[in-house]
């Protein structure tokens, strides 16, 4: 139990120890622990910066999303008011057509009704003529009083 | 062989030389051993190391590291990077010579006199039994208070600690004796306080293995017997709290002696 020469070996192995321990143990261990420190900060940095993103990314899909829709209104309103333009320029233009159709249908309803008066009056003259003869037989002639007959066809 | 002969047996090592130049062999060389171990089993770890998920072992090495990284960061001021390698290798070698004093005190004198067939060789387990070991480690420290006071203080910052602390100028010789004991009794205190708590936890398992020996003869062995067990168990129960309890106020005590080697303002 007395001190004795025992101390000095222990000194040294106490020393090496220590060395030892630093170099194999204490050192890439604590280094290797420090690494998984800092990997896992980095990592949770990462997530919340990535968090923040994400929703600055929402965010715009929001704007984006609105001005969208906006533009769909825009567009739409625009063609429903074009459409009730050509519905009405349609109708406009199916008016003008229909009442050409129906000035030029009136022309020639009124030329035919002349055609067929002349034709008429022509006929009647023949007929007022011939109606005449019979009648008169040979007192009336034809030529002696054609500007009579003519008058009385203008009157017809 | 009576229980006086039977405890000094046990508490004698097996020695090889002459007075000062006596080397107790049993101590060297089961402190050598459990340093050994200690820097086998980290070499082996340190070659399967993994950073993202490390297995159970590394997981236990990685506690006791983050142990006393924590305390090394709670008590000590500043940065120095000798400190918590020197703090872990306390822990860890002190934690383990304590232990050798839970092998059960007659196991391995026994395998070891049956080996040597030296029916009275002397074996003396526990290394932190022997006052060397504990002051070696005490003087080691001491040796490296000295060098950081005058490295930091520089020699006219530490002689002045001597000279000026605790009472001031007008006290000088009395505060030479007083700062005299109170450096002398740091390593004095870290290498006692380890030896007589190591040496009295052997002694009691020593007498509880006398009941054993020495009561339990014929039918009285069906009482002694068990007691011894239960006292056994009891004590290593407790005990296992001493070993650690001293290997963490070592290596604590080392730490806040060093930092205050490391504080300028004295």
């Amino acid at each position: 139990m007395s001190i004795n020469a025992t101390l000095l070996i222990q000194i040294i192995a106490f020393v090496l120890l220590i060395w030892f321990v630093n170099k194999v143990l204490w050192g890439p261990l604590s280094k290797l622990m420090e690494e998984r420190q800092k990997k896992i900060a980095d990592g949770l940095s990462a997530a919340e910066k990535g968090k923040h993103e994400l929703e600055l990314a929402e965010q715009k899909a929001k704007e984006v999303l609105k001005d969208a829709k906006a533009q769909a209104q825009n567009v739409l309103s625009q063609a429903e008011k074009r459409g009730s333009e050509i519905v009405e320029d349609a109708k406009v233009k199916a008016t003008e057509e229909a009442d050409r159709i129906k000035a030029s249908a009136q022309a020639e309803i009124e030329q035919e009704v002349s055609r067929a008066r002349e034709q008429l009056r022509k006929e009647v003259a023949t007929i007022a003529v011939s109606g005449a003869e019979k009648i008169l037989t040979k007192e009336v002639n034809a030529a002696a009083h054609s500007d009579m007959l003519d008058a009385l066809v203008k009157q017809i | 062989m009576g229980t006086v002969e039977y405890i000094q047996h046990h508490l004698t090592n097996n020695t090889i030389g002459e007075g000062f130049w006596t080397f107790n062999m049993d101590t060297i060389i089961v402190s050598f051993l459990l340093g050994a171990l200690i820097v086998f089993v980290a070499a082996r770890l340190g070659k399967q190391l993994e950073t993202g998920t490390p297995g159970g072992f590394q997981n236990f090495v990685e506690s006791i590291l983050d142990f006393v990284a924590t305390n090394v960061r709670d008590a000590f001021p500043g940065h120095n990077p000798l400190i918590a390698p020197l703090a872990l290798t306390i822990f860890i070698w002190v934690w383990l010579m304590n232990f050798m004093d839970l092998i059960p005190v007659d196991l391995l004198p026994w395998l070891f006199q049956l080996i040597t067939g030296d029916s009275h060789a002397y074996l003396k387990v526990v290394p932190t039994t022997d006052l060397n070991t504990t002051l070696a480690m005490a003087f080691t420290v001491f040796a490296l208070i000295l060098y950081y006071n005058i490295k930091i203080k520089g020699v006219w910052g530490f002689t002045k600690v001597f000279l000026f602390h605790p009472f001031g100028k007008f006290f000088v010789p009395f505060n030479i004796v007083m700062t005299l004991i109170e450096e002398v009794s740091k390593p004095l205190s870290l290498a006692l306080r380890l030896f007589g708590n190591m040496f009295a936890g052997e002694l009691v398992f020593l007498l509880i293995a006398l009941i054993g020996g020495t009561l339990a003869v014929g039918a009285a062995a069906l009482f002694w017997a068990p007691l011894q067990v239960l006292l056994d168990l009891g004590w290593l129960i407790f005990h296992l709290l001493v070993i650690t309890l001293q290997a963490f106020i070592f290596m604590v005590l080392t730490i806040v002696y060093l930092g205050m080697a490391h504080d300028e303002g004295h």
